[in-house]
């Protein structure tokens, strides 16, 4: 890695981990609007998503999803001071360069977004901006990490308002580490192609026992409860799209889910914080979806 | 010793670890119970607006404000020298700040996470190789008032400072994988 004049060196894989690891406990809000990302920071989101529709629009209206409008982003960046990040269809390089452009913090490579190509991620180790991708297992988020990846979120099954595929994944990636951490040397290999990973990186998960990036969740939280799910089955931080904005009370219930973040593992704040919300996002049966976002993605 | 960790968001769980490094005994702090039990405190980097708000949320801003001005030993790395900091730029009109290092930051002072950066610094009193500094979206502390010694400059800017029990880093030694600033401040504290 390069050093400039003042001695700094930029787009290192630690500061890049490094900020994920700052946004640990925290809540990370889609937002489509200037005025609705200042609503996410005054509730104190960590960071907010800048988009042009959210899931549950992008669901419900179809067609082709791309990255949003720069003019969009622009607005969210000038609204706000905490980290913005966007998204790029999966394995369009390009979109990400413009999004590096544009200065974002992070740039998420989403199954949200209609894929961009159908056997190729994008390489991530080409950026300097750091990148968070989705997975729904560990050879998944491996094969990300491998392809430059400095976040992993669990990809849930976004614009339901429907907590049971977050579930899953979560719980497919901590029990697959959990399962490596036990496995003598041979079992290592045979896991790694088994998940389709590189042996190095099972090596370092089975040694460490757990990722060697922060792990985060995403798609389907609703309600503080919900976020306090995630946090004590092991996710590290949330990403909540629809669940917020197509919410009665957006702001109350953004605070709601900050606190019920922190406070995870507190009942007695859990059930305080979870009174008087108003009407949650509707919320959809997964059975009866055309799409499964969360199987896109290679 | 036993030495708290805010643990409200961020990189709490970083501190920790390197106390457990140091043989420590850690407390992770949610709420004022277990606080007067301190005899140091880690505010870690994070988001500092979310911070703030947990801080009064949670009702520790003011417990925490007391016990650093009956003079506990502190530590504010990034978001925690913003916390400390006296005088505050770029930063949120609603930012509750514990007022106890006479500084002026600016938030965000090097841009967004595209100039977030490495280099090595020299700290005073640090024998050895530099200190590998991590920067993330890092503050800038663009004065240091009367009292407040720099431990170490990057650039031209203060990016180690201390005054009396209170220290403060724009950068992260909990991500450096090296204990050394920590231990520093330990032992200053230790000898309260």
């Amino acid at each position: 890695m390069t050093e400039d004049r003042a001695g700094r060196s930029v787009g290192t894989a630690r500061v890049k981990r490094g900020l994920a690891e700052m946004l640990r406990g925290g809540v990370i809000m889609d937002v489509v609007t200037a005025e609705q990302a200042r609503i996410a920071e005054d509730a104190g989101a960590v960071a907010v998503m800048a988009l042009e529709r959210v899931p549950a629009d992008i669901r419900r209206d179809g067609g082709v999803a791309r990255m949003s409008d720069p003019g969009v982003i622009d607005a969210i960046q000038e609204a706000v001071t905490v980290p913005v990040m966007a998204k790029c269809r999966i394995g369009h390089f390009a979109e990400g360069q413009v999004l590096e452009a544009l200065g974002v913090d992070y740039v998420d490579e989403s199954e949200v977004l209609t894929p961009a190509d159908e056997a190729h991620h994008v390489d991530k180790w080409a950026f300097t901006v750091p990148f968070v991708c989705g997975a729904t297992n560990l050879g998944e988020a491996l094969r990300r990490i491998a392809e430059g990846a400095a976040m992993i979120r669990s990809k849930g099954e976004a614009g339901t308002g429907n907590i049971v595929e977050a579930v899953r994944h979560l719980r497919s990636i901590l029990g697959a580490i959990r399962q490596l951490t036990v496995a003598d040397e041979p079992e290592r290999f045979a896991a790694a192609k088994e998940l389709r990973a590189p042996v190095d990186l099972v090596a370092e998960v089975a040694e460490r026992g757990e990722l060697p990036v922060p792990l985060f969740c995403a798609g389907g939280i609703a309600t503080p409860a919900d976020a306090a799910l995630v946090m004590q089955l092991g996710a590290q931080a949330v990403f909540v799209g629809s669940g917020i904005f197509k919410s009665a009370d957006p702001a109350t219930r953004a605070k709601a889910i900050v606190e019920a973040t922190t406070h995870y593992a507190d009942p007695a704040i859990l059930a305080k914080v979870s009174r008087g919300l108003g009407e949650p996002m509707r919320g959809e049966e997964i059975a009866t979806l055309d799409v499964k976002l969360a199987e896109r993605g290679w | 010793m036993k030495v708290g960790v805010l643990a409200l968001q961020g990189a709490f769980r970083e501190h920790r670890e390197t106390l457990d490094a140091l043989g420590v005994e850690a407390h992770e702090l949610r709420s004022p119970a277990g606080l007067a039990a301190l005899d140091a405190l880690i505010l870690p980097g994070g988001e500092s607006t979310t911070i703030g708000k947990l801080l009064v949320t949670s009702g520790l801003l003011e417990p925490v404000r007391e016990r650093i001005d009956d003079g506990l030993p502190v530590l504010g790395t990034c978001a925690g020298v913003i916390l400390l900091a006296t005088h505050l730029l770029d930063g949120r009109h609603d930012q509750p700040t514990l007022d106890a290092l006479d500084v002026t930051v600016r938030r965000n002072g090097y841009g967004t996470q595209l100039q977030s950066f490495e280099a090595r610094l020299d700290v005073a009193g640090l024998t050895g190789a530099p200190f590998p500094g991590v920067f993330i979206r890092a503050p800038v502390l663009e004065r240091a008032g009367p009292g407040v010694e720099v431990l170490a400059e990057h650039d031209g800017h203060p990016v180690l400072v201390r005054r009396g029990p209170v220290w403060g880093s724009t950068f992260h030694p909990e991500l450096a994988g090296d204990l050394r600033v920590h231990e520093r401040f330990l032992h200053q504290a230790d000898r309260q």
